[in-house]
């Protein structure tokens, strides 16, 4: 696999936005300005992008969860208008109705995060489904946590997209912890081992290594495109946060999340591939940042300054007609 | 009397009971928290909202069970375990959760007492957080009473105070039959006058929190505060309202809500959730049927409306039926 210097360049970026997202968001959060719940994929970018990167905006779907982010911008869902959803603002994409547990975009194949866990697969499914029968050559890919891989809809989707061979990717992210519980408890067994009872081609790839995920992720989407059915992807993932922003993380060991942010970076692992064989320079990327790092600092200025919700939308859009 | 919070109180009750019995067990999402975490294991959360707060360090992991994410299982195994000895204490930490596991309250426990020629018990407790007001969206700030009410062989309960949440979780915990309790999740930090000994309040028996006569004020849940509020406020202007706090909405206590209804001519009742097949329509409905003759003005509902709760603050707090919004309805009627 040889990525051109485009197509490295466009996933730094895409890494490195939803970093400075999720790293500006919690100290927004913190500083009281965002209101509902947030949870942040800071530390899981590598996931995210290197599967997105290989899909096209409108015949490819991803489902997402509650940790939604960066799913959405891996997707190419547009940033500013991200963050004023989160604050639940007018502009939002999703008019300030759903916030960000609920940012949804269809136009960009994003069939929405998901506050409930499990929520997704079965819908993904269906994505699948109409990809096969309106024959659009579409791949769907459901994100999936380590938890909520023992809901029963997760069990129930792996099994129907094999029996009806459906061109999907489940994209299982275990970074260890559901909420205040850790994987090792809860989750028995491997997911990848799961995958593979039913008959699924799985892989387990470390989620902080964007080419380690991108492999494994053209050769599921080829597979699926070519009507060889589902397959499944497990990333190592490392969650550099809290459950949500303002957890205290006392099942965590202190230091733990630094250790994670010194080895296990998918950012600098990135660069450092990409600088040591002569790819990229570190100087490209810096000038990356300086971009993103302004996109961020307008989206927020601009969703904080965005109006709220017109009074009259509460009552709009709970069906198409209603008569 | 000591003062305690809704929290605290509901707290209270979970661990007295398990000291009472130990055939009480908790079952659910992070009751503890920190399994296998790299912190040692140790209880680390006590639910998501603090209610469980140290009771898997007093009583140990085999009686308050952390699960996997499973709400189906959850509740099944509670309902499984209720049926052959236990009596299960289950946790779905946010009533929308429900969509995951409706099967096993709607289809399985609900139903097992009257499909088994009345052979089986099943002393099922599931505890359940409710309703909007922390901006927390759309799949996450329901109230889903109603759905629930309409199940015959459950009881739903809505406690909209501390004192009430501890007397009727002891009351259902003791209960032989399936118990929804549905605790709110903006009353947590309220707190009023709870006894520190264990006591319980029957089902089916409303409150009435203030007495008056010129109109009768029904609410539900976090909506009775409200109607307190408009009830105190209106005495100012000499308006006498009465305000029944009806405690659970199945068994429903119709006989409070008529003897007030005919007492005061008017009647407006007050409810968080949607406003179709709700539990206001069902209490409007009686009213309508058995105090007829006593009305003086037709009945009222304030209610949210017919859409899902918005995420938006601003959209979440238009939703909400309000103080203000009540005394709007509440002057109106009196002018009719
Ligand atoms: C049906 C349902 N059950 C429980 C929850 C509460 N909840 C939200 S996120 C979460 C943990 C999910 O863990 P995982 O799938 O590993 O995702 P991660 O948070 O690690 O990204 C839980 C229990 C929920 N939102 N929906
Ligand atoms: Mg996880």
């Amino acid at each position: 696999m040889q990525l051109s210097r485009d197509q490295l360049l466009s996933a730094y970026r895409s890494m490195r936005t939803i970093r400075e997202f999720e790293e500006r968001l919690h100290v927004e959060f913190l500083s009281g300005t965002v209101p509902g719940f947030l949870h942040l994929y800071s530390g899981q970018e590598a996931i995210a992008v290197g599967i997105c990167e290989q899909l096209d905006d409108h015949r490819d779907y991803i489902g997402s969860t509650h940790r939604g982010h960066g799913h959405c911008i891996a997707k190419g869902v547009d940033v500013k208008a991200m963050m004023k959803e989160i604050y639940c603002k007018k502009n939002g994409v999703c008019g300030g109705k759903g916030g960000s547990m609920h940012i949804a975009d269809l136009d960009k194949g994003m069939l929405g995060a998901n506050a409930i866990v499990g929520g997704a697969p079965p819908l993904a499914l269906g994505a699948a489904l109409s990809a096969k029968l309106l024959k659009t050559g579409g791949v769907a890919v459901p994100f999936i946590g380590d938890g909520a891989a023992n809901q029963g809809t997760v069990a129930e989707s792996l099994n129907m997209a094999a029996v009806l061979k459906l061109p999907m990717v489940f994209m299982f992210e275990n970074n260890g912890y559901a909420e205040f519980t850790a994987a090792s408890y809860a989750t028995a067994g491997s997911i990848e081992a799961r995958a593979k009872a039913y008959n699924i081609p799985a892989v387990t790839v470390d989620g902080a290594d964007f080419f380690a995920v991108y492999e494994a992720a053209r050769e599921a989407i080829e597979r699926a495109r070519d009507g060889g059915g589902p397959s499944a992807i497990e990333a190592k993932a490392y969650r550099f946060w809290g459950h949500f922003a303002g957890d205290p993380q006392r099942y965590r060991a202190a230091g733990e999340t630094k250790e994670l942010r010194e080895n296990h970076d998918c950012l600098k692992i990135f660069a450092d591939k990409v600088t040591q064989a002569a790819l990229l320079d570190q100087a490209e990327m810096n000038a990356i940042d300086v971009e993103v790092m302004q996109l961020i600092e307008d989206a927020v200025a601009e969703a904080k300054a965005d109006p709220q919700p017109d009074p009259e939308s509460l009552y709009k859009d709970v069906y198409v007609s209603y008569n | 009397m000591p003062i305690k919070t809704y929290r605290e109180a509901i707290n209270e009750a979970l661990r007295q009971e398990m000291e009472a019995n130990d055939r009480v067990i908790i079952i659910g999402e992070d009751v503890a928290g920190g399994a296998g975490g790299s912190a040692g294991g140790g209880e680390a959360a006590g639910g998501v909202m603090g209610i469980t707060a140290g009771l898997a360090t007093r009583f140990g992991r085999d009686r308050v069970i952390d699960t996997p994410i499973t709400e189906s299982a959850i509740i099944g195994m509670a309902a499984g375990a209720a049926l052959t000895g236990m009596r299960p204490v289950a946790e779905l930490m946010f009533a929308d959760f429900i969509g995951v596991c409706l099967d096993q309250i709607y289809n399985q426990a609900a139903k097992f007492r009257y499909m088994f020629g009345g052979k089986a018990r099943t002393p099922l407790v599931v505890r359940t957080m409710i309703g909007a007001g922390m901006g927390a969206g759309p799949q996450h700030s329901q109230a889903i009473y109603p759905m629930l009410t309409m199940i015959p062989g459950l009881k739903v309960i809505v406690p909209s105070n501390a004192y009430d949440a501890k007397g009727l979780l002891i009351q259902a915990i003791r209960d032989d039959d399936p118990v929804i309790f549905c605790e709110h999740k903006s009353l947590l930090g309220d707190s009023c006058e709870v006894p520190d000994e264990p006591y319980t309040i029957p089902f089916g028996k409303a409150a009435i929190t203030r007495t008056g006569s010129d109109l009768t004020l029904v609410g539900i849940s976090r909506m009775v505060k409200f109607c307190n509020e408009v009830a105190d406020r209106l005495q100012k202007d000499g308006i006498s309202i009465e305000v029944i706090d009806i405690r659970t909405t199945s068994p429903l206590d119709a006989a409070t809500i008529l003897e007030s209804v005919k007492k005061t001519g008017r009647l407006v009742v007050v409810d968080e959730a949607n406003p179709m097949c709700s539990v206001a329509s069902e209490i409007a409905s009686i009213a309508a049927s058995d105090a007829f003759d006593y009305l003086d003005a037709p009945v009222k509902k304030v209610t949210a409306p017919h859409t899902p709760v918005p995420a938006s603050p601003t959209l979440e707090a238009l939703y909400l039926p309000t103080p203000d919004k009540i005394e709007v309805v509440v002057r109106d009627l009196l002018e009719y």
